[in-house]
């Protein structure tokens, strides 16, 4: 099997990020578990990943030591619980490069974020004074793609529904990588806004912005990228991307389940209507009407996920530590290698670009005729652990042919020989469904 | 983890060697026909069911779907147990089969009731493919309502 890893002594050795990977997972208890009598081979952290001790440490602390409610006490321990909440914010604020600290919105995960979009779409569009840049109508368009995940469809297909707008989307090539061969004629005059996925959770495809992004800014529409796979994965930095909106989830990297972001634009949230009304989010508040609070508290009404929001600094803090990029080439080498390896494997076919260059540490594949899910069962017996269905991404199965695929997903403390492991068990599927 | 506890020999030949597989048309023009599709949100798996019957007997009962071993391998099984029987006879076998896969692998089925079913027994302790087994006979259950035999349509998927 052939690996791009550069061996110690050669002079490029050194101008490649690297950490040690046993330490890493030292970090992670639950990696000492075994499942069905193996050590366990967690190859799912696409659908969520594990969470070091320092995150956890950190949950338990705020619990132990600083719980309050935040953003409404004088005494000492609201005030240590917003200071945490507030740092957390900034933390990510700084992991993403946001220009400012007020652009991290706290969600409950990507899927909310990108409902508090549309819904301020849809509101904007009931307001004649509203920005005309989130007001929708009946001959104007929304541009997805047929490689989204269904959060980042549903919420398109409602709002067109509530709004009248058209909904467009760019197909997938074969190889699964975006076909942008319609760009000027999906995106064009008619367009508001263009939500893509940055990192396909079922085909590993990264989608290349930069030409998408010129002509959102041509024509003038919006751009949202959903980067759920892509934050955990690599350096992000949301001015580099010129989007106008990113959404991300913290239990994807390393944090709660909970927690996750919409950052977006100053100049957009604050033209943005509010869209959950209730305590934190408003301004001053009489019987006959309210005013509300300006970006990010306008979208964070209610008592937020304190604890998570915390966690999640806890674990922007342990990835910096590691560092993004010393992860996002780690992941490559461990994608170059299964692409190898799962290329051996008699009867399987990958679904997604099969080289180890514009795409992620997700490989989804079909083995044979054999059913996912009994892939998925065999496996499990072995101590694999992979996800298996449609992986909330069900047109791209569609475009594919297939019902479901088994979906192998890599992270910082996954390692060849769990990819051996998963080829191994492989074979015992073929065995089994001879 | 037994694996074999749950792709038992039964199962693995009915999937491999499906009974009775394909939507038929009734062979009694005079036969009441109800269908019914099924699908599994989380997995994409799919059966369509079929039933004929005169009221009293269930003349056929015939199927086709996509998805995985025990899906599939219980829509045969289904086939083979139920067509041809009585219909109160054969909501008898429903219910024991549903029982025995809500049975959390507590229940021990009956082979006189459940023939080739009893390899599903296995299965029942595996929560997450329960509703694998129990998809063709959820859809039975709609198709035989249609077809004016046991309860109305419950969760009707078209």
């Amino acid at each position: 099997m052939t690996t791009i890893a550069i061996p110690p002594g050669m002079p490029q050795y050194d101008d490649v990020p690297r950490y040690d990977v046993a330490a890493v997972r030292a970090d992670f208890p639950i990696l000492d578990r075994e499942v069905n009598g193996h050590p366990l081979v967690y190859l799912d952290s696409a659908n969520t990943s594990h969470k070091p001790r320092q995150v956890l440490d950190v949950l338990a602390e705020h619990y132990a030591r600083h719980n309050a409610n935040v953003s409404r006490s004088v005494h000492t321990l609201g005030t240590e619980a917003t200071e945490a909440y507030e740092g957390a914010r900034a933390k990510v604020a700084a992991f993403v490069n946001a220009p400012s600290v007020d652009e991290v919105v706290f969600t409950k995960n990507s899927t909310e974020a990108i409902n508090i979009v549309a819904y301020a779409f849809s509101n904007a569009s009931l307001r004649a004074d509203a920005d005309p840049r989130l007001r929708l109508g009946p001959g104007d368009e929304i541009v997805i793609s047929e490689m989204e995940h269904h959060s980042n469809i549903v919420p398109w297909q409602l709002l067109a529904e509530r709004t009248g707008a058209t909904l467009r989307w760019f197909p997938v090539t074969d190889n699964g990588r975006l076909d942008e061969s319609g760009l000027t004629d999906l995106v064009n005059e008619r367009t508001k806004i263009v939500s893509l996925v940055h990192m396909s959770n079922i085909l590993g495809t990264v989608n290349a912005t930069s030409r998408i992004t010129a002509r959102v800014r041509e024509v003038e529409a919006l751009l949202l990228l959903d980067c759920s796979q892509s934050v955990p994965h690599m350096p992000i930095d949301v001015v580099d991307l010129d989007a106008d909106f990113i959404v991300f989830t913290g239990h994807k990297m390393c944090a709660p389940t909970g927690i996750g972001v919409l950052w977006g634009r100053t100049e957009l949230l604050a033209a943005m209507p509010p869209v959950f009304g209730g305590g934190s989010m408003i301004e001053t508040v009489t019987m006959g009407g309210s005013t509300y609070a300006a970006p990010p508290a306008r979208f964070e009404a209610g008592t937020p996920p304190i604890a998570e929001a915390v966690a999640l600094g806890a674990a922007v803090d342990y990835l910096t530590g590691i560092g993004m990029r010393s992860i996002q080439w780690h992941e490559k080498q461990l994608t170059a290698y299964a692409l190898d390896a799962l290329g051996g494997v008699p009867g399987l076919r990958i679904f997604g670009p099969e080289v180890p260059v514009g795409r992620g540490g997700t490989i989804s594949f079909a083995l044979g005729d054999v059913h996912p899910h009994d892939v998925g069962q065999v496996l499990d017996s072995l101590g694999v652990q992979v996800r298996v269905g449609h992986h909330c991404a069900r047109p791209v199965c569609t475009r594919f042919g297939v019902p479901a695929t088994t979906r192998a997903s890599f992270y910082l403390y996954t390692t060849t020989e769990e990819i051996d492991a998963l080829v191994a068990g492989l074979e015992q599927v073929r065995k089994v469904f001879a | 983890m037994q694996l074999d506890s749950l792709y038992q020999e039964i199962i693995l030949d009915h999937y491999k060697h499906p009974h009775g597989r394909g939507l038929r048309d009734a062979a009694d023009p005079a036969d009441r026909v109800g269908e019914a599709h099924h699908v599994n949100p989380t997995c994409g798996d799919e059966v369509t069911v079929r039933v004929a019957t005169d009221g009293a007997t269930l003349h056929d009962v015939s199927y086709d779907g996509m998805g995985c071993s025990i899906s599939q391998a219980s829509a045969s099984v289904l086939h083979e147990l139920l067509t041809g029987r009585g219909a109160t006879e054969a909501f008898e076998v429903h219910e024991a089969f549903v029982a025995l896969m809500s049975g959390r692998g507590q229940v021990t089925p009956d082979e006189d009731v459940l023939g080739d079913g009893v390899a599903f027994e296995g299965v029942a302790r595996y929560p997450a493919r329960v509703k694998c087994a129990l998809l063709p006979w959820m859809a039975f259950k709609d198709a035989a309502a249609r077809a004016g035999v046991g309860a109305s349509p419950t969760e009707v998927k078209a």
